[in-house]
């Protein structure tokens, strides 16, 4: 099999092969994990025979294999659950419903998916601005104070957690200089100019931390180029520094970039965990860690898919824009 | 004497010398950059203090357990007593809301959570990815198809996700920097680690003195221990130099989440997680456990850069992104 769709057709049986894997870890530690389930589920003041109930509807009590079963049927051909009382149809692709709310898994996935979008987007722009930008910069001005000063801040963007640069930044703007109300999120739809000042300062605490990375990927991939041949031809033919940076340097710059922004791109679709729960967008990430706390299985194999889903995907967006942007790539 | 005539002589008598040469050719590469050098005395510094623990808390008197109630105001919601966070001599650098625990004694004992964790998961993720990038770099075709496969999936892991999930449903009983550790190594890391290591292995085997070692009859394992392993220690000792510093920052991004090291344990994140509502009253409990953790990974960071250029010179040219840390805590 050679060509695109071959590649198409093996990355896709590849990414189907590690999701599947992904759901089978965590269900195997989560069923060799003693934690009672049940009880959690049920509230602490629930009486034994209510835990034994809810594990009943909850299916704890099956063996591993069937309860995969039932989980992979769900997911291909739909399920119905019963709910107390009524019925439930859960279509495919179904993840299930929330152990803690009844909720299905990918209606919750789905609703909580604008907030990571527009968080994720919003950084992205910005780090990709602000990143870039230096990694110029500091190429334009290689072997001055600016360069020092531009690689010594690209350091320190490096080593810095981001939730300790979104907590200086919240205290500072918003407790300190009140330039800000405390963030909170509002939908795009709703009012976008609410949306955006908002989500400013979680885009500038990802976006500092993530152009890090960019501004040294940009700028040894532009000195790399520099250094060839062909540059120093374009040279002695008088092209002027300026043209040179801008027409053949950055050019080389472009494939590496492509491939580490997809990267970002899908973790952070898949639940900026530490931004959300630090600023308290109620996004994928934040469900997580609240999924996570109350042990609702479901939820958390539903959102691990998708985050897997997300990274998988842009790595091969990324593969396709690679090969399109540097012809002498060949996909495999 | 030469540094050619001190290899000569050795190699006569011992098969372990061109790995010794190629150490102090590291030293005298690694010891002309000096930001490399004074990252290295600060490494050595933190590791000091991560050791000397109980013996630096034990000269203050304190310890970073006890609860001193009679030094937090209740009725202004727990705000340390006295001028700043009620430093002073008996407490170096305060107390902590709330509780009363010292503030000095929680920082060098979360440096030892820090270290530890992060180097025990360092740990984990070297062994993990040099047995299965060079199992499947030596296997036959069927070991190899299935190791590099293992390996790709945990390379497309999202880390702080499936990190949340593994750590919420084992139970309390486990010692928690030891889970934290175990997990960190398992999930992360090892995955890039190994397909890097296979893809030299695939090289190395080809070389001359592997096939010699082949034809006089070695076993797989001895060629691997005895030939590969020298060979694959300066990209393996790059990768680790670059593996600390993430891994310090994901325990204490997981800590911080409350996933991670739990009290009484310190831990720099989770000093962090209520840091954001005492910055007034106390702002070294915000400023201390990011300023220690911002320290600690830069240090390392710029030490694993000048451990990189040491290895390897041509990447210095190259300006050292190649193995590109991957931010994995966003």
């Amino acid at each position: 099999m050679t060509g695109f769709g071959g590649f198409v057709l093996r990355r896709a049986v590849g990414a189907l092969v590690t999701l599947l894997v992904l759901s089978v870890i965590i269900y195997v530690v989560f069923y060799v994990t003693p934690g009672n389930v049940a009880q959690i589920t049920c509230g602490p003041r629930c009486s034994p025979a209510q835990v034994q109930q809810v594990a009943e509807q909850l299916h704890l009590n099956d063996p591993l294999f069937e309860r995969y079963w039932h989980f992979l049927q769900g997911l291909v051909a739909g399920q119905d659950y019963s709910t107390g009382t009524a019925v439930q149809h859960c279509s495919a692709p179904c993840l299930g419903l929330s152990y803690q709310s009844d909720q299905q898994v990918t209606a919750l996935i789905l609703a909580k998916l604008p907030v990571t979008a527009s968080l994720a987007l919003g950084a992205m722009v910005l780090w990709l601005i602000i990143g870039v930008g230096t990694g110029v910069l500091s190429v334009w001005r290689r072997g001055r104070p600016t360069e020092r000063l531009l690689t010594t801040l690209t350091l320190a963007g490096m080593s810095t957690p981001v939730f300790v640069i979104g907590l200086v930044l919240m205290i500072v703007v918003c407790g300190q200089l009140e330039l800000l109300p405390f963030p909170q999120y509002v939908a795009f739809t709703e009012d976008p100019e609410q949306w955006a000042w908002n989500l400013l300062l979680p885009w500038l605490s990802l976006a500092l931390i993530e152009s890090a990375t960019y501004a040294r990927l940009t700028r040894a991939a532009m000195l790399e180029t520099l250094a060839e041949d062909h540059v120093r031809t374009f040279r002695a033919y008088g092209v002027g520094e300026r043209a040179i940076i801008r027409r053949h340097a950055l050019r080389g710059a472009v494939a590496p970039l492509i491939a580490v922004n997809a990267n970002n791109i899908g973790v952070l679709f898949g639940g900026a965990v530490l931004t959300e729960t630090l600023f308290g967008l109620p996004g994928i990430g934040r469900e997580m860690v609240e999924a996570v706390k109350v042990v609702d299985l479901p939820v958390v194999v539903g959102m691990v898919l998708v985050t897997g889903f997300f990274v998988v995907l842009a790595n091969a967006v990324a593969d396709v824009l690679y090969a399109v942007a540097d012809r002498r790539v060949v996909l495999t | 004497m030469s540094e050619a005539l001190v290899a000569v002589e050795a190699a006569g008598t011992d098969t372990s010398v061109p790995a010794a040469s190629g150490a102090r050719q590291f030293w005298r590469r690694l010891r002309t950059q000096r930001a490399a050098l004074v990252a290295a005395v600060v490494v050595a510094l933190l590791v000091l203090v991560a050791l000397a623990a109980p013996l630096l808390t034990a000269i203050e008197g304190q310890d970073p357990t006890t609860y001193h109630p009679s030094l937090v105001d209740s009725a202004r919601g727990g705000v340390p007593v006295g001028s700043f966070g009620g430093a002073g001599a008996d407490h170096w650098l305060g107390v902590e809301p709330q509780t009363g625990r010292d503030l000095f004694a929680r920082l060098v004992y979360g440096a030892r959570v820090s270290l530890g964790v992060a180097l025990a998961a360092t740990v984990v993720q070297l062994v993990l990815g040099v047995v299965v990038g060079v199992a499947a770099g030596l296997g036959n075709r069927w070991v190899d198809l299935v190791l590099t496969r293992v390996a790709d999936i945990f390379v497309a892991m999202p880390l702080m996700i499936v990190a949340l999930a593994l750590l919420a449903i084992v139970p309390a009983g486990f010692p928690r920097p030891v889970l934290v550790a175990l997990v960190v190594g398992l999930v992360s890391g090892w995955g890039t680690l190994a397909k890097m290591v296979r893809a030299q292995t695939l090289t190395l085997k080809q070389l001359d003195y592997v096939a010699a070692a082949r034809l006089s009859g070695w076993g797989t394992v001895r060629i691997a221990r005895r030939e590969l392993l020298p060979g694959l220690a300066a990209p393996v000792i790059t990768f680790a130099a670059i593996l600390v510093p993430t891994n310090i920052t994901v325990e204490a991004a997981l800590s911080f989440l409350g996933v991670g090291v739990k009290p009484p344990t310190p831990s720099w994140g989770q000093m962090l997680t209520s840091a954001d509502v005492w910055y007034q009253a106390a702002p070294q409990y915000l400023l201390l456990p990011a300023g220690a953790l911002f320290l600690t990974v830069l240090a390392l960071t710029v030490l694993g850069d000048g451990v990189r250029t040491a290895l390897d010179p041509r990447a210095s040219s190259r300006l050292r992104v190649g193995t590109g840390r991957r931010r994995e805590a966003s």
